[in-house]
């Protein structure tokens, strides 16, 4: 089982984004999705940039995957979509069926990504057909969906779960954090930049529940599958995602790949990321209920 | 001129399909009882025998009939959809409405005859992703998310043959559809996986002495004075707290529509407009419907002169969640 860092989802200011790169050089994850997946204005870094740290990581050992664009409007993403897809260097995580259109078109080996919404094995062979060596289940999908989709899966073809961060949850053609400020899209100011794990939208009664990430609406909470690795493993799950938020990252990875290592029990685990979450945890879509509960697993035993 | 545009109207029960055919509906769109659609809420949809009886009459009356089928199936219960698509192509529907890729495959695969749309929930927002299930699976027509600006649609109509239809009047999602999960988050179900946004058993009113309040899945979504109307309650349009600002922080209650900008689109080349609401009542489908039907027939007799009436837009902002209507996205403003 492989360990991944998913693409990072919020804008940050190119300094902080190398300096986030050079640290997870360090961390003991197998993967890495680079890329811009939410908003097309935010540059830099733009592609060459990426493509920058993409080298750095590929020398530190890493697989390099690079991401594209989830929701694609203009001409001027199409454009850097080929740029992404006709990289020659790095694979692809096609995120959008245009997306998957190319890379077939290209003969790319890709990965497909958690936006194109593989609900079903018919689907899942469709994909390995064109070309797919990878999927990630979409996030809301329940256990139960995995292990029938495993059971069925192509030859070859590679699963991925979001196993840990704040969720995506919609895409808008409205940027809510220029909304917030006030602001038309047009004249966003890059406002995003401002708020490093995204911008809490709370409910009257002043609960969390959502958070804004421009025209992304991620969870409040955030996923965290620790607990989870033993039976993922039975699943032949073969790779693990962790979505980046601002801090604790090399050492969420680090207790994540402890136990896949089995060096670490899940139950002593949990006790560590729940305490390093940028959110409150949350497994609900896993357990097949309403996305943002939690259920703790097996922790009565061990507070007993 | 361009080819006649055809006016797409929504048939959640047999009257309702009565009353869009009988006040001028090109087609009709309607779904099975189940969660194979988009809007699975009780006690709307059609079973065979109704479906069979519908068909009859919208024939009778040279109205079309399009079968939504645009909820993504999971293995447990892949025979349901498949099923489904069998049913519609014996049933003799003028096309299916789909957004699963797998099941596009099964239906082309398996009933290759049958003409295929690629629904709204498909998330096909470029020519690209178009091109795509055209060349995959010989699409005729596709639904355009509710995201692209004017420019946009008529860049994506530049570049590709498949036919395109898009909205013109109704509830506006504010989210790209079929990539929304902010109601399984909440609740546990979603258009995806269940054909249901904001399910009616996961909303809870209260009175309370700050108001009205509702909630979904236990979530505050908003608070109503006394003199305030509540719509039904969707995530995507209530008030919440940003940065200690209190705030409709996605949408506020409105409805999208298009009256302002029909002669573009007609000249622009959309194939289809579409109405709104399987969910709405037989009388909503009736007033919307006449009052497109004449604006259509205007707007293609003479598209340079067309004005909306003021009387067409006072009806359908009665129509109107908020009794409010929007261009959404097609103006950049809005976004």
């Amino acid at each position: 089982m492989k360990l991944s860092l998913g693409p990072l989802l919020y804008f940050w200011p190119l300094e902080d984004v190398r300096a986030f790169y050079r640290e997870a050089a360090g961390w003991p994850v197998d993967t890495v999705y680079l890329g811009e997946v939410v908003c097309s204005k935010r540059r830099p870094p733009k592609l060459e940039d990426w493509l920058a740290i993409g080298e750095e990581l590929a020398d530190a050992g890493k697989e390099v995957v690079l991401s594209t664009l989830a929701l694609i409007e203009a001409e001027s993403e199409l454009i850097t979509l080929r740029k992404i897809v006709e990289n020659g260097r790095f694979s692809v995580e096609a995120n959008d069926w245009g997306a998957v259109r190319l890379c077939a078109k290209h003969d790319i080996p890709f990965t497909a990504g958690p936006h194109l919404n593989v609900y079903n094995q018919e689907t899942l062979v469709l994909l390995a057909g064109l070309g797919a060596q990878r999927w990630v289940m979409p996030v809301e999908l329940p256990r139960e969906t995995l292990a029938a989709m495993q059971a069925g899966r192509p030859e070859g073809m590679e699963t991925e779960v979001f196993a840990f961060g704040r969720m995506p949850l919609a895409f808008s053609a409205r940027c809510f954090t220029a909304r917030a400020h006030n602001l038309p899209k047009d004249d966003c100011q890059l406002r995003c930049i401002d708020y490093e794990d995204g911008l809490v939208m709370r409910s009257q009664d002043e609960q969390p529940f959502l958070t804004i990430n421009g025209i992304q609406t991620q969870s409040d909470t955030t996923a965290d599958l620790i607990a989870e690795i033993p039976d993922m493993q039975s699943l032949d799950v073969d790779v693990v995602r962790l979505s980046p938020q601002a801090h604790h990252m090399g050492h969420i990875a680090a207790v994540f790949h402890a136990v896949m290592a089995g060096e670490l029990s899940p139950e002593a685990a949990v006790q560590k990321t729940t305490r390093l979450t940028a959110g409150t945890p949350c497994n609900g879509y896993w357990h097949g209920q309403a996305g943002m509960n939690w259920t703790a697993p097996d922790l009565e035993a061990v507070k007993e | 001129m361009n080819n006649k545009v055809e006016l797409v109207c929504p048939a959640g029960s047999f009257p309702a399909l009565r009353a869009a055919v009988d006040n001028g509906a090109d087609a009709v769109y309607m779904g099975f009882r189940d969660g194979t659609n988009a809007r699975n809420f009780p006690g709307l949809n059609f079973d065979e025998r109704q479906a069979r009886r519908g068909i009859e009459y919208a024939r009778s009356k040279g109205t079309k009939v399009l079968l939504a089928l645009n909820t993504y199936p999971q293995p447990q219960t892949w025979g349901t959809w498949t099923h489904a698509v069998d049913m519609a192509a014996d049933l003799g529907v003028d096309a299916l409405i789909l957004a699963d890729a797998g099941l596009m495959r099964y239906a082309a695969t398996t009933h290759p005859d049958l003409r295929l749309h690629l629904s709204v929930q498909g998330s096909a927002t470029s020519y690209e992703a178009i091109e795509f299930y055209r060349e995959h699976f010989n699409i005729q027509r596709v639904v355009l998310p509710r995201v692209l600006s004017m420019p946009q649609v008529r860049r994506v109509l530049q570049n590709t043959r498949v036919e395109i239809e898009v909205f013109a009047f109704g509830s506006l999602c504010v989210m790209v559809e079929g990539r929304c999960y902010l109601s399984s988050y909440a609740t546990g179900e979603s258009p995806n996986t269940c054909g249901a946004c904001s399910p009616a058993k996961s909303v809870e009113w209260s009175e309370t002495s700050r108001g009205r309040e509702v909630r979904l899945g236990g979530v505050l979504i908003d608070t109503y004075k006394p003199e305030e109307s509540a719509g039904y309650p969707v995530l995507c349009k209530g008030r919440y707290l940003i940065n200690d600002d209190l705030r409709y922080a996605m949408e506020e209650p409105t409805s999208l529509s298009v009256l302002d900008i029909l002669p573009e689109l007609v000249r622009m080349g959309v194939s289809a407009v579409k109405i709104e609401g399987r969910q709405r009542s037989p009388a909503y489908v009736a007033q919307v419907t006449r009052v497109m039907r004449q604006a259509l027939d205007a707007c293609q007799a003479d598209p340079d002169s067309f004005v909306p009436r003021s009387d067409w837009i006072a009806a359908l902002d009665k129509m109107a969640e908020g009794s409010t209507h929007t261009l959404g996205a097609l103006e950049r403003q809005w976004q």
